[in-house]
């Protein structure tokens, strides 16, 4: 399998991410602050995001495999649990606390704030921690 | 509406990367994902560049465009370590983030990732509100 895409749409993500102001966690929370000073400007990055999926997804699935791999890799779980909605819940929570998701928290050590190292790590242990609780619910 | 100008774009580029790597590799553009993945794999090398790459890539958009860098949040260890604690369960847990659930699987209109998004985009706003309006900002 070639992997070399899978740098290059990472580095348009990480930049994407960059630009977009994802990785301003002041940006973030403003966002998320709907009841007080409210900052809309994410609202375009998802708007962005998903008028590129939307629209093209169901072309890219209608073919019958990736152009440098053998399969599409999708989740098959049609199910909407408790995982689900409780882990979406936590995530939620961390997100709000500290105004980084996955993504900008990854993009944020080009920064170099140690702070952000700190929650990379605490994020990492937390992936790690969450599989025990997704084996035991 | 200039302000509104790069959100935009930067949306567009996460949304061009997602798709480009579903057609070419197959994969879901799911940060969290990924991201432990590379940590436990099968499959780790391709999970490393795309981590990597948004690093890069962070630098690049910097770099090319004059744009500073933002500050980063102001909070001490301890939230910085909750906070993280948090993310990383719940998008494990939840089988998901941002990218994944809410570019990519938006995006194929699950119906799991329409409800995970709607989750967390609730829990970060009442989160927020919690911490500025209830608390006065005290975290």
């Amino acid at each position: 399998m070639k992997i070399w895409p899978a740098l290059l749409t990472g580095m348009i993500f990480g930049a994407g991410l960059a630009l977009s102001g994802m990785t301003d966690p002041a940006k973030v929370i403003g966002f998320l602050d709907i009841a007080g000073d409210w900052v809309p400007d994410l609202m375009f990055v998802m708007g962005g995001a998903l008028a590129v999926t939307l629209i093209a997804t169901p072309f890219v699935l209608r073919r019958e495999k990736p152009w440098l791999a053998e399969m599409f890799h999708l989740p098959v779980s049609t199910v909407i649990d408790r995982r689900l909605i409780g882990g979406g819940a936590l995530f939620g929570i961390g997100w709000g606390l500290w105004g980084y998701c996955p993504g900008p928290a990854i993009a944020s050590l080009a920064y170099g704030a140690t702070s952000s190292f700190i929650f990379v790590a605490a994020m990492i242990a937390g992936l790690w921690l969450g599989g025990f609780f997704k084996a035991k619910a | 509406m200039e302000q509104f100008a790069m959100p935009l774009v930067g949306g567009l580029m996460l949304g061009v990367a997602s798709i480009i790597l579903l057609a070419a590799m197959g994969r879901i553009a799911g940060v969290s994902g990924i991201t432990w993945g590379a940590l436990s794999g099968p499959d780790r090398a391709w999970r490393w560049l795309f981590v990597v790459g948004i690093v890069l890539g962070t630098v690049i958009a910097h770099q090319v465009t004059g744009l500073d860098n933002p500050l980063p949040h102001e909070g001490g260890w301890l939230l910085a370590v909750s906070a993280g604690l948090l993310v990383g369960v719940g998008t494990r847990v939840g089988s998901g983030c941002t990218s994944g659930h809410g570019v990519c699987g938006i995006g194929r209109l699950s119906g799991r990732s329409i409800a995970a998004t709607l989750t967390f985009m609730a829990t970060g706003v009442i989160t927020v509100f919690v911490v500025r309006h209830m608390l006065g900002g005290a975290l």
